[in-house]
């Protein structure tokens, strides 16, 4: 199969889909910016979940209808949002405490590797010259119960993100539960990578194809 | 009789000296002092280290303080954001110092400062470039990277209401640094859309302590930082 049409897989608001039917209903989840945004949009019908955003608010809302936007109401991507009934707001020390003292129970990110042991790197390229930029990135994967990432299974020019070692600096080590890309579901254990749900049209061997880290099935 | 309310923002910060430490509230462009940055760009003050979440958009508030070259060094977490050209073309270029810190370590170290705390162990940041160098300790298996407390000569930080104690109230995510920020300062100097009589803000209710706070300037209508930058006005203003 050529890689062109393998790569489509599922669109960005599938993946997202993807993701919120995996969490539960009564928790507390982080949201990093870009793809994981996508995510409250997608909340199954029964399940009430509380979203923190790490600039200090605890009940993050939908985007604001144009024209209400407040300038003093916005996420850790610089957005503009709503706050729930029944939010809170507080300030960086106490919202850090929330992270860092595992009070958060998921937070889904976005990656730019990751590897067969759950290392991530989502913060920088490495590259002299760039200006590194790290945010709450590492404090949430040192801090957060379960880690998801949602992320296109391939860089825009086919590498694979899913590597056997990364080549970019970690934001932690060994810290990824679970991987949601547009070919596939990806769950991290202890003896590596299993395959929990493929996009339609997308087989096993295919998959392997166009991933660097070895695969595995789950025996029924 | 206790009074921290000075008449103007330029009074507010006349004594900032070359070489100090300040640390400015704000993330993004919300609860960004943006009258008292721009205050301390008429003083003149240089060499300066500021500590704050982001480096500033466009041509004004901090990103203006910078493109005035009056930073020395930068302490954040997060120095690249959509607006902000001012401080990565002087750091590709070599001409600013960058000390990056993840935002919860920021938080914390500021927090620290404040509390009388030299420094503490966290997990965040292990195994990651962010890590090298630092003193490393294992509490029940978890490795831990020693990181200092920050101490500032000056706080800058804004929110909604105050009383002549310097008691404060804060706007939604405005809030963000600014408690932690008004402990870890010789002098803390607050910006406020209103001055409340004492007793008008519940104490329940009461963000920052007035016992953190040095002086209080009123600004009822704060530029919008973000309609600055639309806008792409400069301070100063031409």
């Amino acid at each position: 199969m050529e890689l062109k049409t393998i790569k489509k897989g599922w669109n960005r608001n599938e993946m997202a889909q993807k993701v919120a039917l995996d969490i539960p209903d009564g928790v507390y989840v982080n949201l990093g910016i870009g793809m994981p945004e996508l995510v409250a949009d997608y909340v199954p019908a029964g399940r009430e979940v509380i979203y923190h955003t790490e600039n200090g608010l605890l009940g993050m809302g939908p985007a604001p209808e144009v024209g209400k936007e407040d300038p003093e109401l916005i996420n850790a991507g610089k957005k503009s949002i709503t706050s729930i009934k029944g939010a809170c707001f507080f300030h960086h020390a106490d919202s850090f405490t929330m992270i860092r003292g595992r009070h958060i129970d998921i937070c889904v990110l976005g990656a730019l590797q990751v590897s067969q042991t759950g290392d991530l790197a989502n913060w920088s390229t490495g590259e002299p010259g760039a200006v590194p930029s790290v945010g709450g990135a590492m404090d949430l994967v040192a801090g957060v119960k379960t880690i998801f990432v949602i992320t296109q299974h391939t860089t825009k020019e086919g590498k694979s993100k899913i590597v056997e070692s990364c080549t970019y600096p970690l934001t932690g080590k060994a810290v990824v539960n679970c991987i949601y890309t547009n070919l596939a579901i990806i769950d991290v254990k202890p003896d590596g990578l299993f395959v929990r749900e493929m996009a339609p049209g997308i087989c096993f061997d295919d998959l392997q194809k166009v991933t660097e880290a070895r695969l595995n099935r789950y025996e029924y | 009789m206790i009074n921290k309310i000075v008449k103007s923002a330029a009074d507010a910060v006349a004594d900032i000296f070359d070489g100090a430490i300040i640390m400015i509230g704000g993330f993004g462009n919300a609860g960004t002092p943006i009258e008292l940055i721009h205050a301390l760009i008429d003083q003149g003050a240089k060499d300066l280290t500021v500590v704050s979440n982001n480096t500033g958009s466009g041509q004004v508030g901090l990103a203006a303080l910078i493109a005035h070259k009056r930073v020395r060094k930068m302490i954040c977490s997060f120095p690249r954001t959509a607006n902000s050209t001012v401080f990565p073309d002087l750091y590709t270029k070599g001409e600013i110092e960058l000390e990056l810190v993840p935002q919860g370590t920021l938080a914390e170290r500021i927090r620290a400062g404040g509390a009388g705390i030299p420094a503490f162990y966290t997990p965040t940041s292990v195994n990651t470039p962010l890590a090298e160098g630092k003193e490393k300790r294992t509490f029940d298996g978890l490795t831990c990277v020693m990181e200092y407390g920050i101490k500032a000569d000056f706080s800058l930080v804004k929110c909604e209401a105050a009383d002549r104690y310097g008691n404060l109230v804060y706007n939604k995510t405005a809030r963000n640094f600014g408690p932690v920020m008004c402990t870890a300062a010789d002098v803390t100097i607050v910006q406020t859309r209103k001055i409340v009589e004492l007793g008008e803000i519940d104490p329940e209710c009461v963000v920052t302590p007035g016992i953190f706070v040095k002086r209080l300037v009123e600004i009822p209508k704060p530029a919008d930082e973000a309609k600055l930058v639309a806008e792409d006005r400069r301070y100063p203003w031409s």
